[in-house]
Parts: structure tokens; C-alpha cells; sequence
């Protein structure tokens, strides 16, 4: 019965994920079917349109599966890559690749800026949060990584600010926004593949987060090291979140929204529950992305705009619901 | 078998156990008493192997603890912390499978025997009936049983329980207590247990230790151990034992 479970929650989703897949490919400033004939449509269609749309999708994956991920190591369901910092120290560390022209040389620098920027936020939450025996205050480690979104985002500004250049600061809005607008074949494949092999290895820690949802010290009994575990995956989420960020910029709420809904749905089992996040958050963005580009057409609205709208309502209703429960952080 | 060999363990930079000396033998079940911060909790987490000791060694049948991984380590001996919670609503019957971790490498199935030694944890616990509710929604007499059923799951050879009737009421402190006395002689078990309810502790266990500022200060048959000058000497307080062997206070001493 759990079999069937498993297959029909990720069936359906896959089936959603095409469908929405083939309408962001059809919607747009031109509309275009995906068997239209005229060349110039076709040079659309490949050039911008489709790349556009599945690194719509891989963002999407990568952060709610991120989310998943993070919610199950921190035992919290309110976690997710933004909430601790991540993002913004990777928006941070991005932005000041561009600023100090780093990108011109090589376009890898950017993500490497995201990926360092990203690793410095998730080590000071981790230093700050950290008490007695190795484990980790969730009051401290929330806090922390509010602060740190504060600051991260104040040098962003700072970067934006003393950026002036026009060129400049036009991309580093984009970082800020956050908007799928750049994708370029290059970068669904660099995501694609990031997020296969990381994906990979988060699956095979699955059961490690089922068990650690008990806490650490049973996980601990049940022959799992949580310190290693904890490191382990804090590598992978923030690998995975400073090359989505590296893309596509800020776009909050994803890694929030996604594992949480499914969670209700398909139960907290994390072997199918990280699966269907990743599915789950290729819709999401990938329907916010249409949005985006119809909304105001000809003109586009930066995603991020959208993913909060939706987010942050929703993240205060959770917040409610937990106070009315007598639950705490 | 379970030996400790002047385990010497601390934090803070403070000394917890203080040279230790303590051996379990097979099959019994051995209980734990004595004041708060005695050590009760912190000698549990030393055997179960979360503590190492600064010095002295801990041995399980013949073999040092930390020779063990942490996998080997969950096949021989499973643990039960005094308060578990469960961050995620998961069925009682996922919670119980977490049991065969330790039997598995990361990327194998259950097997059919997994789910068959499963099912006989959640059949010893009576746990079977509500094996796909979620642990939310179960009291917390119910919760202590597929704590239980979680152990069993593991095959272990001795089970640690630091104090196993916490929050429970009467009934319930009876029926796990018997439940564990059950199970000790149907799967056996040597059973470790700390408690707080000396009065259980004389009748449930067949030795136990009286721990005092983490040294041992008697060891042996429960009533043996829990006389009244041994009683006064730990917890400082003044005891009368009545016929039938329950002990009442009298006064602080």
C-alpha cells in the first residue's frame, strides 16, 4: 500500500511538471506551441523560451528540496535555505564576484562567490547556535539567521550602492529581485547536473532524517553520528542553494512552502517526502515564472515579487497556527 | 556482560562519575537509583556509548566500547532516552522501522525478516492494534510502549532505559515495568534502568546500584541496597522500612 503511495504521488506530480512545463513554453510576450513551424519562433522557443522555463523548474527542485532537507536536520518545519542565512550570504557572496569585476575572467566565479558566501552564513548560525554537547539551540539558530539575512543584505545594498555603474548595478538587481530572465543553456545544465548528484546523496540520507527526527541522541542510538550527518548535509544543502541563487538570484519561500504543504499530504517520511519536494518546487516556480511573464506582457515582473506574495502570507498563517497550538520554534 | 572500569567522566569541568566501577551481568535487569545529579543519567549515556570516559574503560562482553562503531554498536545495545519527542508526525509502524537501521546498509530495502521482526516488536508491545496511527495521537502510555517496540526492533542484547516510568500514572508505571520484566525473559534482554520511585526499584529490579555523587556507595539485591543508612547517606533523608517492604521518609536528615 506504501508502494502505491509512493507511485501515485510522484505520477501525478510528474504529470503536473509537464503540464506546467508546456505551459511556461506556450505563454509569453509571442505565444508559441511547442510544434510551431516558423524559424524565427523556433529561435525563441530554443534560445530563450525553454531554457528559460526548465531552469524555472531546476530552481525550483533544487530549493524545495533544499527546504526539505533543512527542515528535517533542524527538526523545524519553518526552516528553509533563506530563513538561515544561506541565500542571502550566497546573494552576498555573488554580488561581490560582480562588483569586483572577478566575472569577466570566468563566469564559474560567480557561483563559487555564491557557494563561499553561503558557507560563511550557515558557519556563523552554526557558531552562534551551537550549545553543551554539540547541539543546537533552535530559538538561536532562527534568530541568527535573521540577522544574518539583515546583514548579508545590507552589503548586497552597499554592493549595489557603491556598484554605480550602470551595467553593473542593473545585474546585481537581478540578484536581488531574483529573475530567470538570464537563463542560458549553460546554466540549466550546470543546476541539472548539480542538482542530480546532490539530489542523489541527499535521497541516501533520507532515512538518516527520518531518524533524526526523534532528536539526536535517539538518532545516536540508532547508530547514526548526527554531528557528521549534520555537516554532511549543511555541505550539500548550501552547495545546492548557492548554485540555484547563482542563476536565478533571490527567490524566496520556495524551500518554505513546498516540503511543508507536502508534507500534509504524503506524510513526513522524508524518502518520498524529498522526491515529491523537488517536483513539487519545479511546478511552483515554474507556474510563478508564466505568471511573471504575463502578468504585465510585454513587461516582466521579477519572480521573487511573486514567490513572496505567496510566501509570506503563508508563513504568517504557519506561524499562527503553530501559536494557536501552544507549539514553540 | 557489561563492565565499567573506573570511569572517570565529566563536563563543564566538572567530574560526573567519579572512578566508577560497576559490572551487569547478562540477563538481569540492573537498576540505577539514587539523588538527582548523581550520575544516573550520565553513566546510562556512558554505556549506551554517547559519553566517552576521560579515563577508565567500558566494556561489552570483552570488548571495548570504542572499538565499536556507532552500527555495530546499535545491533548490541539499544537506548531510550528519558523524554523523546518526535519533531514530525510520523505512524507508529515508520518509527518502529527506524529500529532496523542498524541492519541495513543506506541504500537497502527492508526485507521481508525487517518487516517480519517489525511486526513482532509492535505484537510484544501491543503496539500492533494502532501500528498506523500517527505517534501524536497517541497518549503517552501508549508512546512508551513503541518507544519500547523501537528498541525491540533493533535486536539488541541489552536495552538501557533512563527512567522508563517518568510522566506515567500508576497503572501505567505497573503495566511498562511488567512489560520490561517480560520482555527481558521472552527476548533475552539484560536490562539497564535508571529510576527515581525507590519503592518500584525494590520491587522490580534484581540488582541495582545506589549511586551518590558519581561514585557507587552499595550494589546488590534491592533490599540489600535500599536500607535505611544507605538511603540516609545518599539523598540525605531519613527512612522507615514497613513491613512489606515499602519505605516511607520520616524527615531531612
Amino acid at each position: 500500500m506504501k508502494r502505491w503511495k509512493s507511485v501515485l504521488a510522484l505520477g501525478v506530480l510528474s504529470l503536473l511538471l509537464a503540464g506546467a512545463i508546456a505551459l511556461g513554453i506556450a505563454v509569453g510576450a509571442v505565444p508559441i506551441s511547442p510544434f510551431d513551424a516558423d524559424p524565427r519562433h523556433r529561435l525563441i522557443l530554443e534560445q530563450i523560451r525553454l531554457p528559460r522555463v526548465l531552469l524555472a523548474a531546476l530552481v525550483g527542485g533544487a530549493l524545495a528540496l533544499c527546504g526539505a532537507v533543512m527542515q528535517g536536520l533542524f527538526r523545524n518545519p519553518l526552516a528553509d535555505p533563506y530563513l538561515l542565512g544561506i541565500a542571502s550570504g550566497a546573494t552576498a557572496g555573488a554580488a561581490l564576484t560582480i562588483a569586483l569585476h572577478l566575472d569577466i575572467y570566468y563566469w564559474g566565479v560567480v557561483p563559487v562567490g555564491a557557494f563561499l558566501g553561503g558557507v560563511l552564513a550557515v558557519a556563523i548560525v552554526y557558531r552562534v547556535a551551537q550549545t553543551r554537547w554539540a547541539r543546537l539551540d533552535n530559538y538561536a539558530l532562527i534568530l541568527s539567521g535573521v540577522a544574518l539575512a539583515a546583514l548579508f543584505s545590507a552589503v548586497t545594498s552597499f554592493l549595489l550602492f557603491y556598484a554605480g555603474a550602470a551595467h553593473d548595478a542593473r545585474r546585481l538587481i537581478f540578484w536581488i529581485l531574483g529573475g530567470l530572465g538570464g537563463a542560458q543553456w549553460f546554466y540549466v545544465v550546470g543546476l541539472l547536473g548539480t542538482l542530480l548528484v546532490v539530489g542523489a546523496a541527499l535521497l541516501l540520507f533520507a532515512r538518516d532524517l527520518n531518524a533524526l527526527a526523534l532528536g539526536e541522541e535517539m538518532a545516536a542510538h540508532l547508530g547514526i553520528e548526527p554531528r557528521h550527518l549534520r555537516k554532511v548535509l549543511l555541505f550539500a544543502v548550501t552547495l545546492l542553494t548557492a548554485v540555484a541563487v547563482a542563476v536565478s538570484g533571490t527567490i524566496g519561500f520556495v524551500g518554505l512552502i513546498v516540503p511543508h504543504v507536502l508534507r500534509l499530504i504524503v506524510g513526513p517520511d522524508h524518502r518520498l517526502l524529498l522526491p515529491v519536494s523537488a517536483l513539487g518546487g519545479a511546478v511552483l516556480l515554474t507556474l510563478c515564472d508564466a505568471v511573471a511573464r504575463t502578468v504585465l506582457a510585454p513587461a516582466e515582473l521579477p519572480i521573487g515579487i511573486i514567490t513572496a506574495l505567496l510566501g509570506a502570507p503563508f508563513f504568517l498563517f504557519l506561524l499562527r497556527r503553530r501559536a494557536q497550538l501552544g507549539a514553540t520554534l | 556482560m557489561i563492565r565499567l572500569e573506573r570511569v572517570r567522566l565529566g563536563y563543564d569541568g566538572r567530574l560526573v562519575l567519579r572512578d566508577l566501577d560497576l559490572e551487569i551481568a547478562p540477563g538481569e535487569i540492573f537498576g540505577l537509583v539514587g539523588p538527582n545529579g548523581s550520575g544516573k543519567t550520565t553513566l546510562l549515556r556512558a554505556i549506551s556509548g554517547r559519553l566517552s570516559p576521560h579515563a577508565g574503560a567500558i566494556y561489552l562482553d570483552l570488548r571495548r566500547l570504542s572499538e565499536l562503531s556507532p552500527q555495530e554498536l546499535a545491533r548490541e545495545l539499544a537506548a531510550l532516552e528519558q523524554e523523546i519527542s518526535c519533531s514530525f508526525d510520523f505512524t507508529v509502524r515508520e518509527i518502529v522501522e527506524l529500529g532496523r537501521l542498524p541492519h541495513r546498509a543506506r541504500w537497502q530495502r527492508l526485507s521481508a525478516q525487517d518487516h517480519r521482526r517489525v511486526t513482532r516488536a509492535l505484537s510484544l508491545t501491543d503496539t500492533l492494534a494502532f501500528a498506523d496511527r500517527t505517534i501524536h495521537s497517541l497518549s503517552s502510555g501508549e508512546r512508551q510502549r513503541v518507544w519500547l517496540a523501537l528498541a525491540l526492533a533493533q535486536e539488541p542484547k541489552v536495552l538501557l532505559l533512563d527512567e522508563p516510568t517518568a510522566h506515567l500514572d500508576l497503572r501505567y508505571q505497573f503495566e511498562i515495568l511488567g512489560l520490561i520484566r517480560h520482555l527481558a525473559v521472552t527476548e533475552d534482554l539484560t536490562v539497564v534502568l535508571s529510576l527515581h520511585d525507590l519503592n518500584l526499584a525494590l520491587r522490580f529490579v534484581d540488582r541495582l546500584a545506589l549511586l551518590s555523587e558519581g561514585r557507587v556507595i552499595a550494589c546488590g539485591a534491592p533490599e540489600t541496597v535500599l536500607v535505611p543508612h544507605t538511603i540516609e547517606r545518599a539523598y540525605r533523608v531519613r527512612v522507615r522500612r514497613l513491613e512489606g517492604d515499602w519505605l516511607i521518609p520520616e524527615g531531612v536528615a
